[in-house]
């Protein structure tokens, strides 16, 4: 028994000339909040829809809830907001909730009972019976996201949930990723938003040209820490002694080395090594990575704005 | 079924909710009024003048094969240009990855629009020709056109053009698909035209190019099949009168046309599962 939600090996698809995704292979677990990352053409929206069945990958396989790709009875457990939502819009928002709830099969007493929730959840229980077409670009957002709600998914795609939110709507997505987390619900994050991506999600991936360059998980990731230390005397001797704490180890001038460490639990260790060896140490600063900082090393110098 | 069900009870109430319907009334009741204010100063001038009741009788039936006429045109377009946007209209903004992305068949999207339109469709001919047997009779009596008995072929007629609007819609974008089914509509009606003047002049090769149009676009052969039918005997031997049918084609272009919805309704369905969306 598995506990990976979605599984995909060598995911292929071509548009015409146009390889969209070269080669995705992913593996997300069971509860997992998933970050989704690359640069604007990177396939990330392409990826999502051949797991949704949307788009019929050319190569490669996968299969999401333990089922192949596109399988109705995996839909069924599965909630969708795609980026740029539109709805029918010349429906209220309840019309067009009731209108998916019985897309997936609900009716009656629990459909309403779940739509009143969701728009109570999602703040629009007072817009519920006005036509969506004279909504702001954040309720549309929010009912989008009540719609991908509404079948109390065990996975969730959020293809850029908070675009066109306000800071408030913002917080009120992380708040809801939040509670689909403690509910066990597994979340596919696609963002370019990185501050969003990193306070909520567990794990990481990042897509180049429609290929999975580096996973990672977050609270890792915060581990490895860059380092910048002011000592004396700088020579060849302290510079190879450093190496065995930690790696990139550079002098950037006469009394500044910078290096990385896996884990802060080395500077001890390493304080007590250039303290033992009578190095003077004036300063000894270290500075965690922001995502924004892993994304641009991952993608490299080349990637230009998308 | 229930997903089916959904697609076409959501297909008919944004009909209603986009104003389709109400425009569709207004525009069919100003139809129906200038069509009646037209008949009934011919039927009075008629009375007035003391034409005899058989000639009035003959000149109405002429003026409701007209009418019929009219209201075979309007649900043409009707029928084209209401579903003309349903698939390629929602595929390119995008409302289709969130109906599609749900636990049904991609065929259920189609065959429930598929049947919401059909109901619409089929109220909009349906009152129409109702609407222009009423005015005929309350202006002018009873007349020995039975306008009712074209329907259920008209009805076929617009269903062969709204199905082939929706398949238009699983691949081209809704201008095009536009184009195309009023191009299709074309060689039906051109083609019925050939036919028929074949047939005045007795041109065996213009019949044959007219039924092989018929065969390819089927539509304008059910009208005329189905305006045939309604015609009193006196009418059908009035020749070469504008409305009335010179070649009548045959029954069997009913089953054809059934079978080329069907199998248009079936290209759709097809065509949609393998779309990307």
């Amino acid at each position: 028994m598995t506990d990976l939600v979605i599984e995909t090996w060598g995911l292929r698809k071509w548009f015409g000339p146009t390889l969209a995704v070269a080669d995705l292979s992913l593996s997300v677990r069971a509860g997992e909040i998933f970050g989704f990352l690359g640069p604007n053409g990177a396939g990330k929206t392409t990826s999502v829809k051949m797991l949704l069945s949307l788009v019929h990958p050319d190569g490669g396989e996968g299969r999401v809830l333990g089922a192949p790709l596109g399988d109705r009875d995996a839909r069924g457990r599965i909630g969708f907001l795609p980026e740029h939502f539109r709805f029918h819009d010349s429906l209220t928002a309840r019309e067009l909730l009731r209108f998916h709830g019985r897309l997936y099969g609900l009716s009656g007493a629990d459909l309403e009972m779940r739509i009143d929730r969701l728009l109570a959840r999602v703040d629009l229980l007072e817009a519920a019976d006005r036509v969506v077409h004279g909504y702001s670009k954040g309720m549309m957002q929010r009912t989008g996201l009540a719609q991908a709600l509404l079948n109390d998914p065990t996975l969730v795609f959020l293809d850029e949930p908070t675009s066109g939110l306000d800071p408030l709507g913002r917080l009120l997505v992380r708040d809801i990723i939040a509670e689909l987390r403690d509910r066990g619900t597994t979340v596919f994050l696609n963002s370019h938003l990185l501050g969003e991506v990193e306070a909520t999600c567990d794990r990481v991936a990042f897509v180049k040209q429609g290929r999975t360059i580096h996973e990672m998980r977050l609270g890792h990731a915060a581990d490895v820490i860059d380092l910048e230390l002011r000592v004396s005397p700088i020579d060849r001797c302290l510079l190879d002694g450093l190496s065995s704490f930690g790696s990139a180890i550079t002098q950037s001038s006469a009394d500044i080395v910078r290096m990385r460490v896996e884990s802060e639990t080395t500077l001890p260790a390493l304080t007590r090594w250039l303290v033992e060896r009578g190095t003077s140490v004036y300063g000894l600063q270290p500075r965690r990575k922001s995502l924004e900082e892993w994304f641009v090393e991952v993608m490299g110098e080349d990637q230009r704005p998308g | 079924m229930q997903s089916i069900l959904a697609m076409a009870h959501l297909t008919i109430y944004e009909t209603r909710r986009r104003r389709i319907v109400t425009a569709a009334i207004v525009c069919a009741s100003a139809f129906l009024v200038v069509f009646g204010t037209g008949i009934f100063f011919v039927h009075r001038e008629q009375a007035l003048k003391g034409v005899p009741l058989l000639q009035r009788q003959v000149a109405m039936s002429v003026l409701t094969i007209v009418g019929l006429y009219a209201v075979n045109f309007l649900s043409v377009l009707f029928a084209v240009l209401l579903p003309v946007d349903t698939l390629s209209g929602e595929i390119d903004s995008g409302v289709m990855q969130t109906v599609a992305s749900k636990p049904i068949r991609r065929a259920d999207i189609v065959i429930g629009k598929w049947l919401g339109h059909a109901v619409v469709v089929t109220g909009y001919v349906a009152a129409l020709a109702f609407g222009l047997m009423l005015v005929v009779r309350l202006i002018a009596g009873p007349v020995a056109v039975r306008p009712l008995a074209a329907l259920p072929l008209m009805l076929l007629e617009m269903l062969l053009l709204m199905t082939f609007s929706i398949a238009g819609g699983t691949r081209l974008s809704t201008v095009t698909n536009g184009i195309t089914a009023l191009g299709f509509y074309g060689v039906a009606f051109i083609g019925g035209w050939t036919e028929q003047i074949g047939g005045f002049a007795g041109s065996q090769a213009a019949k044959t190019v007219g039924i092989v149009a018929s065969l390819i676009s089927p539509p304008d052969a059910l009208w005329r099949l189905g305006s045939y039918q309604i015609q009193p005997e006196s009418l059908r031997n009035f020749g070469a009168a504008l409305f009335t049918i010179s070649s009548v084609p045959t029954p069997l272009m009913v089953w054809w046309a059934a079978g080329f919805t069907l199998a248009t309704l079936i290209f759709a369905v097809r065509s949609f599962s393998s779309r990307q969306l």
